[in-house]
């Protein structure tokens, strides 16, 4: 400005003075050392009835890597969406580049800067790599019309910045998720964005992809790009980490600094567990589980499906599960507890192992199978796997066992009926009516008539994955309460989750898996969360290293 | 405070059930009191039984239509699969491909009205079962592989028919086209009961619940222990079934089998079940919907044409009732899910 001359002429208390005026200025803050690039301050969301974050604060600064960390239900997502425009907040402020920041929707949080990768991918898989870029805003050249040579060209320029050395005119279904992932990064560059916010982006790769990712995340940070870093992987997190923002239950649970050396495991496993998060479960008394084996695996491995070529590989699966037990099976997503669950169900195809069940070795083909033997599962994804949405609770309860409420062909509706009409008292199914459609009661009530459905089979042993996914919080102590119940009636039960202080609470016994393996094994009386965290989370380099040796 | 949202919800949802229900069964009525205020004759029971003779054909395949979108799928080929059919009942009937236009009612060299029939749906069952194969084995879309059906099963008409008719069935076979007991013509009585077995199946059977499930999650259904394969191919045999029963139908009426019979019928057959309420994504629909559904493009036809209304714009009223039908049914369930 007119600095320089008047810098020349006047007087240092002048000077002086005008260094005040700036300092006050608020456009001076930027002068302060690593200022906040995002501050977040009091945010809190509430949904009907739940608190699913409560002030929550947190900044990043221009080339820092934040890390945001917690439990599943600790309001990690719930940040996410708010920060990316996806949903308001309750109430709280965000301030982004020293001007307050009320996105809309996606789009203006794009148009301001945030880009969020998630999980699944947004890119579109028949497009190609530059179509993807460049989607929306393609390049225009004379009349108006897409120049597709300097579509190209910019792209190659933009790919290559994340280390991306291909085609640009290759069509994004022929890449791998990594260097999906790796476009998108580039895309969100290109938009000129200051803050990328990626969640989980390790979940779905491979080691050495992994590595190249923190690679590039490292190069970006030095470029002055903050990002903040979603993850379950502490010793990623670890590793690249400058700092990091532990929630838990929704709140937060406190800041971590780098200070020096990469931020110690211990350290962010007692931040993520807490003590309360123990407190909400009540730990079970020990019970006597006596039962003969029922269910036993020996060596199960799987394949790699070439129609979904980025699923967990079993690689040698070695379990007991006792009659009247609670086995928990422990393990972050992508650890292949899912693929466990539907291999030995007939689900998906086994490629080597044995099964047995009460002895007698079994090999079931498809889940019709599996069920016919005396093995349920309830799955994950209950919208998409379990319920029949539009259909009536009473055609929902029955559909695994048809064959009990038939005579010749025709269903027996009263027997049905007065089944369902039991389960509904002994599981206590808040519903209207058995004609009801499911997708009308909550996602509680829902698990419950899918566990009525399994129980009116009598199956020897139960899987129940993800029990208590969208279910809220009174319901999910009754579900725990069942599954116990079910088990003392002489059921083997094995239940996956992720919420550690459900595994804690109903196992009889738990084993942690990781990467397709199991990876260690404890009674539940003597599992914490914080033994069962390093299980699940094993150092990875000394994995690699297992396995470099043995090739 | 659940209980009283509980209660709430089911009021709303009772009604809007009720409608959903009901609501063709309700246009259909309001139609015939205004065709029959128009022209009291319309309600003579002689124009009411043509109707039933009318819609009886596409009727008959309708139901069969109803389990496969039940199902979520489509049948394309149910038109061509008709003269088919008809030509090889023709066939069987008359022992030859000779097109024999007398009309003389005795001593054909044919194999009789039963073979005919049974000829008709083996053929209309097997041709199903192989489309239901190819859908599930080699996974093409329904869409693609009855579409490609459609022409196939034409060809094959044209084939052994050489393109023209094959005419003139004994008596025995015509009454079942043209017979009347008492006052109802043999083919709503055949519409009639094929219609209630269908209703049975669906709504009291172990079959008919697999086949609101699979349309319903078909991933769901698998991992509920059901075969869904076998459930698929099923209901393409069931729709192959009645498509034969229905040309066998038609080519007694007629005295004849056209080889270009049923051109368009998988459009007024699909309209039908469409306006009775199944959706096209599956695992919502009933039988009584789809009768009522080919009602009310029997009566609309009729009606329109009692009223001296051109076939022109027959067809234009009908393609614009099946949009708003569905409309109609898309709000109510808005109006449900809410």
């Amino acid at each position: 400005m007119a600095g320089r001359t008047e810098g020349g002429c006047c007087p240092a208390s002048l000077a002086y003075n005008r260094m005040i005026e700036e300092q006050t200025l608020p456009k001076a803050a930027a002068i302060v050392p690593s200022p906040a690039l995002l501050t977040v301050e009091g945010v809190t969301k509430r949904f009907a009835g739940v608190t699913a974050l409560n002030d929550v604060s947190l900044e990043v600064r221009p080339g820092e890597i934040l890390g945001l960390l917690g439990e599943n239900g600790a309001g990690k997502s719930t940040l996410l969406k708010i920060l990316s425009g996806v949903m308001p907040p309750s109430s709280g402020r965000i301030v982004f580049d020293g001007v307050e920041f009320n996105p809309h929707n996606p789009q203006d949080a794009k148009r301001h800067g945030i880009v969020t990768i998630y999980q699944e991918l947004s890119l579109i898989p028949t497009l190609t790599v530059a179509e993807n870029i460049f989607i929306g805003r393609a390049p225009l050249g004379r009349f108006g019309l897409v120049s597709w040579r300097r579509m190209e060209e910019d792209s190659r320029a933009i790919i290559a910045r994340v280390g991306l050395d291909l085609d640009p005119a290759t069509p994004v279904s022929a890449l791998s998720v990594a260097e999906q992932q790796l476009v998108e990064i580039a895309r969100a560059l290109s938009l000129k964005s200051r803050l990328i916010i990626m969640d989980e982006p390790t979940s779905a790769l491979t080691e050495t992809e992994v590595q190249k990712l923190m690679a590039i995340m490292g190069r970006l940070r030095k470029d002055g790009v903050a990002i903040m870093f979603v993850t379950h992987r502490l010793e990623e997190a670890s590793a690249i980490c400058d700092r990091m923002t532990v929630l838990r239950d929704g709140r937060l649970a406190g800041h971590l600094d780098r200070e020096g050396g990469p931020i110690k495991l211990p350290k962010i496993i007692e931040k993520m567990v807490g003590r309360a998060a123990s407190e909400l479960y009540a730990r079970p008394t020990q019970r006597d589980v006596a039962g003969d084996v029922r269910l036993s695996v020996r060596g199960l491995r799987t394949v790699r499906d070439p129609q979904a070529p980025h699923a967990i590989v079993l690689e040698g699966v070695d379990l007991d599960l006792k009659a009247g037990e609670i086995l928990g099976v422990a393990g972050l997503v992508g650890s292949g507890r899912t693929e466990l669950a539907r291999a030995i169900f007939g689900a998906d195809r086994i490629a080597a192992g044995t099964i047995r069940l009460d002895g007698r070795p079994i090999a079931p083909a498809s889940p019709a199978d599996a069920i016919e033997l005396g093995i349920g599962l309830v799955p994950e994804d209950r919208k998409h796997q379990a319920i029949f949405a539009a259909l009536a609770i009473l055609t929902n309860f029955s559909i695994a066992a048809l064959d009990r409420y038939s005579n010749v062909g025709f269903m027996a509706e009263r027997r049905e009926r007065e089944a369902l009409a039991n389960y509904r008292k002994m599981l206590s199914i808040r519903m209207a009516s058995p004609e009801q459609a499911i997708e009308g009661l909550s996602g509680g009530n829902q698990q419950k008539v899918i566990l009525a459905r399994w129980l009116a089979r009598d199956p020897k042993v139960l899987i129940v994955d993800e029990p208590t996914r969208g279910v809220d919080v009174g319901a999910k102590a009754e579900v725990h309460q069942i599954l116990v119940e079910l088990a003392a009636r002489g059921i083997a039960i094995m239940m996956i989750s992720s919420e550690l202080p459900e595994v804690l609470a109903v196992s009889d016994r738990i084993v942690t898996m990781r990467r397709g393996r199991i990876t260690g094994e404890m009674p539940g009386i003597e599992a914490t969360e914080e033994k069962l965290m390093e299980l699940m989370a094993l150092d990875q380099k000394q994995e690699a290293q297992n396995q470099e040796a043995t090739q | 405070m659940t209980s009283t949202t509980e209660r709430s919800q089911r009021g709303g949802v009772n009604l809007a059930r009720l409608l959903m229900s009901f609501g063709p069964l309700m246009f259909l009525a309001v139609l015939i009191v205004v065709f029959t205020v128009l022209k009291p004759s319309f309600i003579d029971p002689i124009n009411l039984f043509n109707i039933m003779r009318q819609i009886s054909i596409t009727g008959l395949i309708a139901l069969g239509m109803t389990f496969v979108i039940l199902t979520a799928g489509i049948d394309l080929s149910v038109g061509s699969l008709l003269a088919f059919c008809g030509m090889v009942a023709a066939v069987v009937a008359k022992g030859g491909t000779a097109n024999t236009l007398s009309l003389s009612t005795t001593g054909t060299l044919g194999y009789g009205w039963f073979a005919a029939l049974l000829a008709a749906v083996v053929v209309g069952a097997v041709a199903g079962g192989v489309q239901g194969f190819a859908i599930t084995r080699l996974k093409v879309p329904p869409f693609v592989v009855t579409l490609g059906g459609l022409t196939v099963f034409r060809g094959l008409t044209l084939t052994i028919s050489n393109g023209g008719p094959i005419s003139g069935f004994d008596a025995s076979m015509r009454w079942f086209g043209t017979g009347l007991i008492g006052p109802v013509p043999v083919p709503a009585i055949i519409f009639a009961i094929a219609a209630i077995l269908c209703h049975i199946v669906l709504r009291y059977t172990r079959y008919g619940r697999a086949v609101y499930a699979v349309g319903g999650n078909a991933e769901a259904a698998r991992l509920s222990g059901l075969r869904v394969d076998r459930i698929l191919i099923s209901v393409y045999i069931i729709v192959g079934f009645f498509a034969g029963l229905a040309a066998f139908v038609l080519s007694a009426r007629l005295n004849s089998s056209e080889a270009v019979a049923g051109i368009g019928y998988e459009l007024t057959v699909i309209s039908a079940v469409v306006i009775g309420g199944t959706s096209l994504f599956g695992g919502i629909g009933s039988v009584g919907g789809t009768v009522v559904g080919a009602g009310l493009i029997g009566v609309l036809q009729n009606g329109l044409q009692f009223n001296n209304v051109s076939s022109y714009t027959q067809s234009i009223v009908i393609g614009l009732i099946l949009i708003l039908a569905v409309a109609f049914d898309r709000w109510l369930k808005s109006r449900v899910r809410r």
